[in-house]
């Protein structure tokens, strides 16, 4: 079915439509089928202009069995249209799910426009004759109904037909059996007149350029190795496999080419590990991971801090705590990020804000590592690693400079001082092994400010922390003003958001614009440091509002730091916000706001009806 | 000074043999005539530039004083160290020491070259990240028993299997010395610490075995007070290509005083040890009255008091047998209590390295054609809007 997805997504971006999907399939690899736990589903949400969310509603849904009937039928709207494939509509398949009697039949999908048809029987005559096994032949089903979809919505399936050829070109007969499939899927709606009408949806305006289609999870790499050759620096991955950041490493491991050494350690702590000991030796280290294994990286976190070394940890989010939910999205390793280590130590954070952003997430936190001789988190999640969106692919001379300077120079008279500091940015100096004269030792001992040496001196101690803080601190300087979309320039709430929550707020602040009322939006990339106008932006809004899919993380930190009771808006169902929920929260603080005048009540309690 | 013997330095395929020509690094190449007469031939090290000054052990010296405690054992195995780098010939800033956490670990603050005094457990794993991306360095990792066998036991054994190009001195006192006496993963039964007031309950390690377990391709054993063997098993581990694991008995005068000590009073040692010479019968004791036969029933070793009747089926060390059980075996003839320690090399086998078989992986990625960015960006399925 992700498959079936991703090839609807292609078709779709190469007609020029504006995308978003939402790939949603359980953790297991063999999920039992016909179960509610079972399905595997894929929305895609296309459309003539800029949209930012995969859809709250969708207005067709293709269902291959009771089970995907029952777990998606909740979303659809009245009037949409459900294609279902009746072969698996046995008595037995109802009731697993729990169906006493066939929803085909019993008047219960009344208020939809159903086409019920025997995908699996039509896919088996579509292949008849080309010699492959019943089973074989039925799992073609997912590329007629693609066929039928494509042929719905006005799609070319050319280059479908070009991608399965190249897939199974070891495998001519199953490539034979899912063309023709597919073929037939699409034959079928043009001859069948059960589908009285087609769409066609224009292409959406965009500025001109040259555009692809991309998951969080590849941008994230294709930054990172950007980042690589615009800092002219090695790249060493050190990772351990975990949902739902492995593609990463997947597609990192692809590109020895450009010099990346892609290491899959023993565990979370190698891989950290490592990558920190390819950093002292002069490469951009790396880490990528989720929440349970950057809980395992925190002292190495710790040591980079204090050896103040550049390293990216990148974390894709996923529900916690603990296993959590391993293949949905969350956003509530924010703190973790912020906080999760001992002693005062603090490391950057960015976040990307939508598929593609992550390309430009992960160059400007490769920045900030390679500037400031620090970690860096980059916190991504498990709806922008699996969404995709059109990506208009940037020129690479155009990306930023990062090239950093290693020292090569004594800095203290005849000594090297690795501890003494740049005065703009507080970085110390980046030391390789094979520079002569400059041997040192660095440890996570406590340093001496400037020789580096051992000291447990009280006073150097709280030197060091402070020091370490005004870093990280000065890095403000170097990014830019949080900006505000206040397109009337009366609102008096401003909603801010952080990470994928972009999409759905963006989506949700329009409809109440459209509704007539007025409400600013503003969205944070960097969560450690914040932006410096940030406390102004705060101050200048009668309310704001803070959705998270977490429990309130970013709004505790904005009420503990600026002292601005923030409303908290949370979720943690491990899908991302709905536009319409959303838009109906913030209509509703509109309100209070223009009804009271001043912030009244506890601001946690917000009402929506689900 | 010692000159290793003709076949430490010889004997065995080189790794560049062990790859196809088109697979061997252009840094190789570069740097392997380059050697000068100052250094020892050191297959393993052949990347790293040659110094063309002589060393002395002085130079290896930091002005940071040293803490350890009066009459450890670290002091002499520090010196040894500082005595023996100048035999490497390499440039000192080509040499990186890493640690974990414990009193050895302190050691890089002693060494005037790179260093590293990492989190406990840990070495292994950032050497491994430094040494696979910096053919150019000698990285040493000074670990203890309660760093590599305890909270790092994982990242120890995982190096060794990979033959990551690491020499690994793991400093074995049988005790936690840094905080303060509680018993370690090599501390024998029923040892009585702060933390086991009733004798300890844990079954220890023997390292030597769990590195044999991880079929680690060089494997050795030396005491702290004995300079000269200790030298010439750093010697051997130095020029050995990829992972070198060297336990070093090491005193802890303070919570756990004189446990080797049966392997270092003169009226003892001879009787309990077994000093491994490569080619060399494996005959022992104070008046060479000692041998180690195998038992044909078990295929253990065992002792036996060498007579003109057994005296034919004394075992012959062979460091290179490519079979781990071999030196396994050895390993298995020390109990708890030290009686029958072998020391010396048990293993040194060819197995291409981590390091050079990843480079291998870059290089021929790379021969075939360099890393296209902007190609990459750009993809195979793409529109333009005008």
């Amino acid at each position: 079915m992700q498959l079936t997805g991703d090839r609807f997504t292609s078709e779709t971006a190469s007609f020029g439509n504006d995308l978003s999907t939402l790939p949603n399939f359980p953790a297991e690899i063999r999920a039992p089928q016909g179960t509610l736990p079972g399905v595997s589903s894929f929305q895609v949400h296309f459309a003539d202009h800029d949209i930012m969310t995969p859809g709250d509603r969708p207005d067709v849904l293709v269902a291959m069995n009771p089970a995907a009937l029952k777990a998606n039928l909740g979303d659809l709207p009245r009037g949409a249209t459900i294609i279902v494939d009746t072969h698996d509509f046995t008595k037995r398949a109802l009731a697993k799910v729990g169906y006493e009697a066939s929803p085909l039949e019993d008047g219960s999908l009344d208020g939809y426009h159903v086409h019920s048809l025997g995908l699996t029987e039509l896919t088996l005559q579509a292949v008849d004759g080309l010699g492959l096994s019943r089973k074989d032949a039925g799992r073609a089903k997912n590329m007629f109904a693609l066929g039928l979809v494509s042929w719905l919505y006005s799609r070319q399936i050319d280059s479908t037909v070009g991608f399965l050829e190249k897939k199974f070109a070891t495998k001519p007969d199953v490539a034979a059996a899912n063309v023709a499939a597919l073929k037939a899927g699409w034959n079928y709606g043009e001859t069948t007149e059960d589908f009285s009408v087609t769409y066609e949806v224009k292409p959406a305006a965009m500025p001109a350029g040259t555009y692809r289609n991309i998951s969080g999870n590849l941008a994230l790499a294709y930054g990172l190795l950007a980042a690589g050759q615009r800092a002219e620096l090695p790249i060493f991955l050190g990772a351990y496999p975990i949902t739902p950041a492995s593609d990463v490493l997947h597609e990192l491991s692809k590109h020895k080419r450009f010099g990346v050494r892609a290491f899959q350690a023993e565990d979370e702590i190698a891989a950290i590990g490592a990558a920190l000991g390819a950093s002292f030796g002069g490469a951009l280290g790396i880490t990528t991971s989720s929440g349970p294994g950057v809980a395992l990286k925190s002292e190495t976190i710790g040591l980079a801090v204090s050896l103040e070394l550049p390293l990216v940890v990148v974390d894709v989010q996923r529900g916690g705590p603990s296993t959590g939910l391993p293949t949905k999205t969350e956003q509530s390793d924010l703190l973790q990020a912020m906080f999760g280590r001992n002693g005062e130590a603090p490391v950057p954070i960015v976040a990307p804000r939508s598929p593609s952003d992550c390309f430009d997430a992960a160059l400007e936190a490769a920045r900030i590592a390679l500037t400031y001789r620090t970690p860096v988190f980059l916190l991504s999640d498990g709806y922008l690693a699996n969404g995709s969106e059109p990506w208009k692919v940037p020129a690479v001379e155009e990306l930023p400079d990062l090239r950093t300077e290693f020292a090569t120079e004594k800095n203290h008279g005849d000594e090297f001082w690795p501890y003494l500091r740049d005065p703009e940015t507080l970085a110390r100096p980046w030391a390789v092994p094979g520079t002569p004269g400059l041997e040192h030792r660095i440890g996570g001992i406590e340093k001496a400010d400037g020789s580096g040496n051992i000291s447990y001196d009280p006073a150097n101690h709280d030197l060091m922390v402070r020091t370490r803080q005004a870093k990280i601190d000065g890095i403000t300087r170097s990014i830019p003003p949080l900006e505000v979309d206040d397109p009337t320039g009366d609102a008096e709430v401003l909603v801010l958001g952080w990470g994928s929550t972009y999409g759905p707020i963006g989506a949700a602040a329009r409809r109440v614009r459209k509704n007539g009322m007025s409400i600013a939006q503003a969205h944070l990339r960097h969560l450690n440091p914040f932006p410096a106008n940030l406390p102004e932006v705060l101050k200048a809004y009668k309310r704001v509002v803070v959705p998270e899919m977490n429990l309130g993380q970013l709004a505790l930190l904005l009420r503990g730091k600026y002292l601005v009771d923030v409303v908290s808006y949370n979720q943690v169902r491990g899908l991302p916000f709905r536009a319409e929920e959303l838009e109906e929260v913030l209509t509703n603080v509109v309100n209070e706001a223009g009804d009271t005048g001043t912030i009244t009540g506890s601001a946690d309690e917000i009402e929506v009806t689900r | 000074m010692t000159r290793p013997t003709d076949r430490q330095v010889d004997e065995g395929r080189s790794p560049e043999e062990l790859q196809s020509p088109n697979r061997r690094s252009p840094i190789a190449n570069a740097v392997a005539n380059t050697a000068t007469a100052v250094a020892l031939d050191f297959p393993s090290l052949r990347l790293v530039p040659k110094t063309d000054t002589p060393q002395k052990a002085g130079d290896f010296k930091t002005d940071q004083e040293v803490r350890w405690c009066p009459g450890c054992g670290d002091y002499a195995i520090l010196a040894a160290v500082q005595g023996f780098m100048p035999q490497l010939g390499l440039k000192k800033e080509n040499i990186v020491f890493v640690s974990g956490i414990g009193c050895s670990s302190r050691f890089p603050y002693y060494m005037n070259t790179y260093g590293m005094h990492s989190i406990h457990g840990r070495a292994p794993a950032i050497a491994t990240g430094l040494s696979t991306s910096r053919p150019d360095l000698s990285v040493w990792v000074v670990t203890g028993d309660g760093d590599a066998l305890s909270i790092g036991g994982n990242h120890l054994i995982h190096a060794l299997r990979r033959n990551v190009n690491l020499k690994i001195l793991l400093f074995n006192n049988r005790i936690y010395g840094l905080t303060k006496g509680q018993y370690s993963p090599t501390s024998e039964v029923g040892k009585i610490t702060k933390s086991t007031p009733m004798g300890s309950l844990d079954y220890p390690f023997n390292p030597i075995s769990l590195a044999l377990g991880a079929e680690a391709t060089f494997v050795g054993r030396a005491i702290d007070s004995d300079r000269k063997q200790l030298t010439s098993v750093l010697q051997a581990a130095a020029q050995h290509e990829g992972s070198a694991l060297v336990e070093i008995y090491q005193n802890c005068n303070i919570f756990n005083d004189g446990a080797f000590e049966l392997l270092k009073d003169k009226d003892t040692k001879d009787d309990w040890t077994i000093r491994l010479e490569h080619g060399q019968p494996l005959r022992f004791g104070a008046h060479n009255d000692k041998g180690v036969v195998r038992n044909p029933n078990t295929g253990a070793f065992e002792i036996v008091d060498v007579t003109p009747d057994n005296e034919n089926t004394i075992v012959r060390h062979d460091a290179h047998t490519e079979d781990p059980s071999y030196a396994f075996a050895l390993s298995r003839l020390s109990t708890q209590d030290l009686r029958y320690t072998p020391v010396g090399v048990f293993r040194d086998v060819k197995r291409p390295t981590y390091d050079a078989e990843m480079a291998a992986q870059l290089e021929t990625a790379q021969q075939r054609g360099g890393g296209n960015l902007q190609g990459l960006l750009h993809g195979n399925d793409t529109w333009t809007v005008n």
